[in-house]
C-alpha cells in the first residue's frame, strides 16, 4: 500500500555550535503508518522529532507535513501548521492551573477559534476516547502519571492532527501505568492516526509499529520491518544497542 | 498621661481632622489604583522585554530596571516635580507622583514578574506552542497565570510597599492622606491627626500584610 507521505523530513541538519546533533537526516512516514525510533540516549532522536514542529530549530534541511513545508513561512503559518501535528511530551507538560476539560478546550478556542460548546463536545470525545471522561473536571495534580499522559494525549488528538509525535510518552511513568498509555497509542494506530514515536518500549514497537529506525550519532543507522531490526539487525551498531536493550 | 491622651489621642480633634483626612484618604487611593495599576502592566512589558532573546529589547530594559531601582523615589519626584520645569517641562503634583513612583515601581515590579515568569518549567512554553498557540496567547493562558501564582507573595508585598511610598507626595505639598494630617497638626497645633493618619494606613495595610503571610504559607506548604 504506497501511501502519500505525511511527514517527510528531508536532509535535516542540527547544530549546536560545532557540535551536530543531526547529519543528513531523511526520513518519510506515509499516512496511517507508525514509525518506531530507537537509539542510545544522545543519538539525536528526541532532536529529531522535537525539529518535526520547530520546538528545535532545525539548522537546514526540510519538513514537509502533508505537502507543506513547515520551514516555510511567518511564525503565524507555524502556529497553523503546528495544528496538524499533536505532540505528546515525556513530561506531560499539562497546565497546573486548568482542570482537565480546559487543558483540552483551550487551544481549540484560541488558535483554531472553536465555540466552546464545540470545543467542550470534542474534547469529551476525546477524553472518552482515552478513559478519561469521568475526570474532565479533575486538576492534573490530582491524576496519576499515566492518566495526565492520556489527557495529553487527547489534548493534541482534540486539535485533528494529520500525524502525532511521541517524545519517550512513557519514560516518565511507573511501570504499572505504561500500559494504558500504550493502549491508547494502539488503538490511535487501529484508528488510522499516523504515528512517530521515539520510545524504549521495544515490545511495543515489534507488536505495533510499520517499520522501526534505528539512530545513533546524529544519523539514521539502519531502518525496516520490527522483524527487520529485532530479528535481523544488519549494522553492528544496532546489535549492541539492542543485545544491550535487551540484557 | 493625661497631657499624653490630649495630645496624641484626643478625639474631638481626631473628629475635627477627620474630613479633611477622608479627603487626604481618598487622594491616597487614586495616588495607590494609578501607580499599582500602571506598574504592574508597565513591570510587565518591562519583564518580558527583560526576557527576550533579542539584544535590542533586553539592553534597555536592564539599564531602566538598574537605574530606577537605584535612585532614591524622593529624588526621582522632586526632579521631576521642581527640577523639570527648568526645562520647560510643568507637570501636576499628581502627575509627577504618578510618574516617579511609577517608573520606580514597575522596576521592582518587573523583577518579581521575571522570577515568576522564568520559574515556569520551559515544557509550558512547549506544550502551548505544539498546540498551535502563538506566543503571546501562550503568555496570556498558560505561562503568566502560573508565573504569577508563583510570585503573588511578592507582588503583595510591592504593592504595600508602593501604598507607603505615596505618602512621600506630601514633600510636594499633594494633600494626600500624610500631607492633610500634616496640615491638621499645624492648624489644632495637636499631633492627634497624625495618630489618626497612622491608624488610616493601619487599616489600610493591615490586610494586605496579612494576605502576603497567608500567601506565603500556603506557597510553601
Amino acid at each position: 500500500m504506497a501511501k502519500r507521505p505525511m511527514l517527510e523530513i528531508a536532509a535535516l541538519e542540527k547544530r549546536f555550535g560545532d557540535n551536530t546533533i543531526l547529519k543528513q537526516i531523511d526520513l518519510k512516514v506515509a499516512e496511517g503508518e507508525l514509525v518506531f525510533v530507537i537509539g542510545p540516549s544522545g543519538s539525536g532522536k528526541s532532536t529529531m522529532l522535537r525539529c518535526c514542529n520547530r520546538l528545535e530549530q532545525p539548522t537546514s534541511g526540510d519538513i514537509i507535513v502533508d505537502g507543506r513545508n513547515i520551514m516555510a513561512g511567518t511564525s503565524r503559518d507555524l502556529a497553523q501548521m503546528r495544528l496538524q501535528i499533536g505532540m505528546v511530551f515525556q513530561g506531560f507538560h499539562l497546565y497546573p492551573h486548568m482542570n482537565v476539560l480546559k487543558n483540552v478546550t483551550l487551544a481549540q478556542r484560541k488558535a483554531l477559534k472553536r465555540s466552546k460548546a464545540e470545543a467542550d463536545v470534542r474534547a469529551m470525545d476525546m477524553l472518552e476516547r482515552v478513559g478519561l471522561a469521568h475526570k474532565a473536571d479533575a486538576y492534573p495534580s490530582e491524576l496519576s502519571g499515566g492518566q495526565q499522559q492520556r489527557v495529553a494525549i487527547a489534548r493534541a488528538l482534540a486539535l485533528d492532527p494529520k500525524i502525532m509525535l511521541f517524545d519517550e510518552p512513557t519514560s516518565a511513568l511507573d511501570p504499572e501505568l505504561v500500559g494504558s498509555v500504550l493502549k491508547v497509542m494502539k488503538d490511535l494506530k487501529s484508528k488510522g492516526m499516523t504515528m512517530l514515536v521515539v520510545s524504549h518500549e521495544m515490545g511495543f514497537a515489534r507488536e505495533t509499529a510499520d517499520r522501526v529506525v534505528f539512530m545513533d550519532g546524529g544519523v539514521i543507522v539502519e531502518e525496516g520491518t520490527p522483524d527487520e531490526i529485532f530479528g535481523a539487525p544488519k549494522a553492528e551498531r544496532t546489535r549492541a544497542f539492542l543485545s544491550r536493550v535487551a540484557g | 498621661m493625661d497631657i499624653l491622651i490630649d495630645q496624641f489621642f484626643n478625639v474631638a480633634i481626631m473628629q475635627k481632622a477627620f474630613p479633611l483626612l477622608l479627603k487626604g484618604l481618598w487622594m491616597t487611593l487614586q495616588l495607590c489604583v494609578a501607580v499599582i495599576l500602571l506598574g504592574l502592566v508597565g513591570g510587565l512589558f518591562v519583564a518580558l522585554g527583560n526576557l527576550s532573546p533579542r539584544r535590542w529589547l533586553r539592553w534597555p530594559t536592564i539599564v531602566y530596571i538598574d537605574v530606577f531601582r537605584a535612585l532614591p523615589p524622593l529624588v526621582l519626584l522632586i526632579f521631576i516635580y521642581s527640577g523639570l520645569p527648568f526645562a520647560g517641562i510643568n507637570v501636576s503634583p499628581f502627575t509627577a507622583v504618578v510618574i516617579a513612583f511609577l517608573l520606580n515601581n514597575s522596576s521592582y515590579y518587573a523583577e518579581v514578574y521575571r522570577a515568576g515568569l522564568i520559574s515556569v518549567a520551559k515544557g509550558q512554553w512547549e506544550a502551548a506552542a505544539s498546540t498551535g498557540l502563538s506566543r503571546s496567547q501562550s503568555l496570556v493562558y498558560v505561562v503568566l497565570p502560573q508565573a504569577v501564582r508563583n510570585v503573588l507573595p511578592d507582588l503583595l508585598s510591592n504593592t504595600v510597599e508602593v501604598v507607603k511610598l505615596t505618602s512621600l507626595a506630601s514633600v510636594i505639598s499633594l494633600s494626600e492622606l500624610l500631607y492633610s494630617a500634616d496640615m491638621a497638626r499645624s492648624v489644632t497645633y495637636n499631633a492627634s491627626p497624625l495618630v489618626l493618619a497612622a491608624l488610616f494606613y493601619l487599616v489600610l495595610l493591615w490586610p494586605l500584610v496579612r494576605l502576603v503571610s497567608h500567601f506565603q504559607r500556603r506557597l510553601a506548604a
